[in-house]
């Protein structure tokens, strides 16, 4: 009987996890206006994150590009037979980005990156339909990246450098469905790791076969990040000895999957540039997500994920009006990493189309203002994560989900 | 730039906008009906499971997931409702307090033994504060009352706490009466509802079964004053009680549901205490067997002896040759004395039911068989060897059988009765509510479900095993949240089925079953 009550509440579909893919793509003002794309612009120091080894065709000698989003971002909820309907709260999210280069010599530039690639931030209202799955999560993973970038010829450069990612993550998620303390307090735990961090790296390559065609090549490798200690603390735990959940620590694994980029972009009428970025991202990395509790007594969590490698087409476009405003345009399709059936609520993303717009005011020689904005359209889905059980019966969770996203954005770029 | 800066209210507003909207949201007024029916004032009407009284106490969160509140939560999602308060307790030990002191017992709760093995305790982690001096002022649109029977409806002074020692009055309805001479009814009506439901007659028929049937059947008694407790009230007394209700519901242009009265004895305070639990090795069986041969010679000797006919004698000595068998055997009860039955005991038949609230320790040391004392075992061994006893000898193994108390059991003609008066309450409920174009959510199809195979929902089958079934609460009487969740999406399905109304259920599998503590002592 205890035991069969232990396996009840421990069927914990944990929720370390970011369905939908919780890659943030958000790095830089100038590439997002033109749908993401810069694996083949060579156009300012945010080459430090698209790809480096564009950075050594950078004209002056100290490029830095600084700036940040707000991601206003919801999700609504709905389930037509028992009419519970829920829209996340989320709080606004600001990745920041920082990119730097050094020409050291005409064939070598050195740089430094800071960005935010992956992250994640959904607000669920506590114990809504959907509380045994997540509650609230926030996830952010800061990369730091010193770089080289090489002209080995007038048409061809490589450039590249080590990664390091330090991240945190706090999550929130009630036990199962139904157990609660003696005033009726849903029984819930709460995971929290921070500074986990670990080393990564990128190389990436570029190709001027004409002045007005480039072609670019970017990867950057998978980083996992591992947590070990992470706090895990349960509350509103009923006084039983058949629910021994004590506070303990945990470990437990999550992958920033690889990221393979190629791209072109070429200048036409002198004014116009169009570019043309596909992404790979290898989400398929992501099979499971286990939580490993110290306290013996408390069972760990095994949740299947199975994600997909996911596929990104990116379309940009730059029109250089005046000798202080450049327009930028662009669109991109972000294809979904997860299969049917594995739709959870954690980061509730299917596939979007999206829509970038944003424009450069150079203020002076030295100095530009950068705008962006991105329109994030989901469709609206019926969707069911099958995995989470009760009793060693699988109990889906299932509704009608449709996700927004809006995001402006602001930066500088200094050149000198 | 100052130019630019007129447009960030439109900037502003375009992150508004920006909300992700549904093409069909559940939330817009009209994505469901209610059909000819108005639910915004709706007012439901009965006893304990109303209320949502389980575990043997009403609680805060007993009373949150009360039938008639989750039913109310769906309604609000089908039109704009006034809302719907309950009087709620002012804990989650229940228990209430008459000036201080403790009336009513706190919720039971599961709680492990050192062994691993869960039994229900009562809670006693906190002291309870509910004092019902210190009454609510309502309206409440929750009029479920524990312990209410059908006449009590219409009771005046029901609410007056000076009644309470004496039984008058409810100490639950004294909390929120709205004057001490008021009647449940009378609070109901004043406000004016637009939709009710009245769950009433269970009380009418459980005090007696839980009593094991010690109370009166008062078929054919039509003064209410003069009822026991424990009595089942007559059917016509029920019946014009209920015309009365619904009369005066109907009266104030309300429209509503009625609910059957479930069958009492398919709950697992009659169904979990197997009345065949006498499970013996073939040693003890044929020992058992023995036994009951000897009190049958016993029996016939003696009657014999007192100058009854000897196949006379025979003839009635003959049922107390009991035979028992390896495995399950059935108990023993008591019975009146009677011509046919001198000894005044016989063994159950498969229909009869035992309570909960037995003692199983007892039922282990021979209670509802025989308590076999060394002294009867030397008897047994005279008789056994071709001897004669004494007259004080065979005595003492007539003494030795000890048959079931009527207070915990409920034989052949207590479960006739039940039935009787059940079936009569709810063909009355079931044309009350065709009179007056009511819907009518038979409950006690329900229960009968639960009782038998279960009700199937995403995360298994609900079915009425006490403890584990997670239908029915510590008290073996009233639902768990899940349990009254089932109840609600039942009324809900009969509302929807009258009133042409699309109001959504609820999925059961949210709702909660038991609740674990060993805060006992």
């Amino acid at each position: 009987m205890k035991k069969l009550l232990l396996l009840t509440v421990f069927a914990l579909a944990t929720a370390v996890t970011y369905a939908g893919g919780y890659r943030v793509s958000l790095q830089g003002q100038r590439a997002l206006a033109m749908g993401h794309t810069g694996v083949a612009v060579v156009n300012s120091a945010e080459l430090g994150f698209f790809n480096p080894s564009g950075l050594v065709y950078l004209e002056n000698k100290l490029n830095i590009s600084v700036g940040g989003f707000g991601v206003f971002s919801d999700v609504v909820y709905q389930n037509e037979q028992t009419g519970d309907f829920e829209r996340t709260n989320s709080p606004v999210g600001t990745p920041l980005y920082l990119y730097a280069s050094y020409k050291i010599t005409d064939w070598l530039t050195a740089g430094l990156s800071i960005y935010t690639p992956y992250g994640s931030s959904v607000d669920w209202e506590d114990d809504w339909a959907g509380s045994h799955l997540v509650n609230n999560i926030e996830l952010a993973a800061i990369y730091v990246q010193p770089l080289v970038s090489v002209k080995l010829s007038p048409y061809f450069s490589v450039g590249g450098g080590p990664i390091y990612v330090t991240g945190n993550v706090n999550f929130n998620r009630n036990l199962n469905r139904t157990l609660s303390d003696i005033e009726g307090n849903r029984s819930e735990v709460t995971a929290e790791a921070s500074g986990v961090s670990n080393w990564g790296w990128s190389a990436s390559a570029m190709f001027t076969p004409t002045e007005d065609l480039r072609v670019g090549f970017n990867y950057r490798s998978e980083i996992i990040l591992k947590a070990e200690g992470g706090d895990a603390n349960f509350e509103n735990i009923p006084n039983s000895p058949a629910t021994p959940f004590a506070d303990t620590e945990f470990s437990a694994e999550l992958p920033m999957p690889a990221e393979l980029t190629v791209g072109l972009s070429y200048q036409f009428q002198k004014k116009w540039l169009f570019a043309f970025d596909y992404n790979m991202t290898f989400w398929s990395v992501y099979e499971s997500l286990d939580l490993d509790f110290v306290d013996p007594s408390i069972p760990d969590s095994k949740n299947a994920r199975m994600y997909e490698d996911s596929s990104v087409y990116r379309f940009g476009l730059q029109y250089d009006a005046t000798d202080m405003f450049t327009l930028r345009a662009g669109y991109y399709f972000d294809e979904s990493p997860v299969q049917e059936g594995y739709f959870a609520p954690e980061t509730p993303r299917n596939d979007s189309n999206n829509f970038t717009a944003g424009l450069s005011i150079d203020v002076n020689k030295h100095f530009a203002i950068d705008a962006s904005f991105l329109y994030s359209r989901f469709k609206e889905v019926d969707a069911s994560y099958d995995y989470y059980s009760e009793n060693g019966q699988a109990v889906p969770f299932s509704g009608t989900y449709k996700t927004s996203a809006f995001i402006p954005g602001l930066g500088i770029t200094y050149k000198l | 730039m100052k130019n630019y800066l007129k447009y960030l209210p439109f900037l502003a507003l375009g992150v508004i906008s920006c909300e992700p909207e549904l093409d069909n949201p559940v939330d817009k007024v009209g994505f469901y009906s209610n059909g000819e029916a108005d639910f915004s004032n709706y007012v439901a009407i009965g006893n304990s499971i109303t209320s949502g009284y389980a575990d043997g106490a009403l609680y805060i969160s007993g009373q949150e997931n009360s039938f008639p509140n989750i039913m109310a939560q769906q309604f609000a999602r089908v039109q704009e409702t006034n809302g719907f308060t309950q009087p709620l307790m002012a804990d989650n030990a229940g228990g209430l307090l008459l000036a201080g002191t403790q009336i009513t017992s706190n919720r039971r709760v599961l709680a492990f033994g050192p062994d691993g093995s869960p039994a229900p305790k009562v809670y006693t982690g906190m002291q309870p504060t509910t004092d019902i001096i210190n009454g609510l002022s309502g309206p409440f649109n929750n009029m479920g009352v524990p312990g209410v029977k059908s006449f009590h409806l219409l009771a005046e002074g029901y609410g007056d706490i000076t009644g309470v020692p004496a039984g008058t009055a409810n100490p639950y309805f004294v909390r929120f009466a709205s004057s001490p001479q008021t009647s449940i009814l009378a609070d109901a009506v004043a406000q004016n509802p637009t939709f009710f439901s009245l769950l009433a007659g269970d009380n009418d028929v459980l005090s007696y079964a839980t009593s094991g049937g010690t109370g009166v059947d008062q078929v054919g008694n039509l003064d209410p004053r003069t009822y026991g407790s424990d009595d089942i009230t007559d059917p016509n007394v029920f019946a014009s009680v209920y015309s009365t209700v619904v009369d005066a519901m109907v009266g104030t242009g309300a429209d509503g549901v009625l609910m059957s009265v479930p069958d009492v004895t398919s709950l697992p305070y009659f169904t979990t205490v197997p009345n065949s639990a006498l499970v013996l090795d073939a040693e003890t069986a044929a020992s058992l067997t023995g036994f009951f041969q000897a009190v049958a010679g016993i029996f016939a000797q003696g009657a014999i002896q007192q100058g009854v006919d000897p196949a006379v004698a025979q003839g009635l000595a003959a049922q107390y040759a009991i035979t028992f068998n390896a495995g399950p055997n059935r108990f023993l009860i008591d019975v009146p004395v009677s011509q046919t039955n001198p000894l005044g005991f016989r063994q159950m038949t498969a229909e009869e039911l035992l309570v909960l609230t037995i003692d199983q320790g007892a039922l282990a040391q021979g209670y509802g068989s025989v308590v076999l004392t060394p002294e009867v075992m030397q008897v047994l061994g005279i008789l056994q060897t071709g001897g004669t006893p004494t007259a004080e000898q065979a005595q003492l193994v007539l003494g030795a059988v000890s048959g079931v108390d009527d207070k915990d059991v409920l034989d052949t003609l207590e479960l006739q009765a039940l039935a009787t008066a059940t079936n009569a309450y709810n063909t009355t409920i079931k044309s009350v509510a065709q009179a007056n174009g009511l819907a009518f959510a038979d409950t006690n199809l329900l229960l009968k479900q639960v009782a038998s195979g279960g009700v199937a929902f995403d995360g298994g089958v609900m079915t009425s095993a006490f403890v584990t079934g997670g239908a029915f609460s510590l008290d073996g009487v009233h639902p768990t949240p899940r349990g009254y969740a089932a109840v609600a999406n039942l009324v809900i399905d009969a509302i929807n089925q009258t009133y042409g109304s699309t109001a959504p259920k609820v999925n059961i599998g949210a709702y909660g079953t038991v609740t674990l503590s060993n805060e006992v002592q």
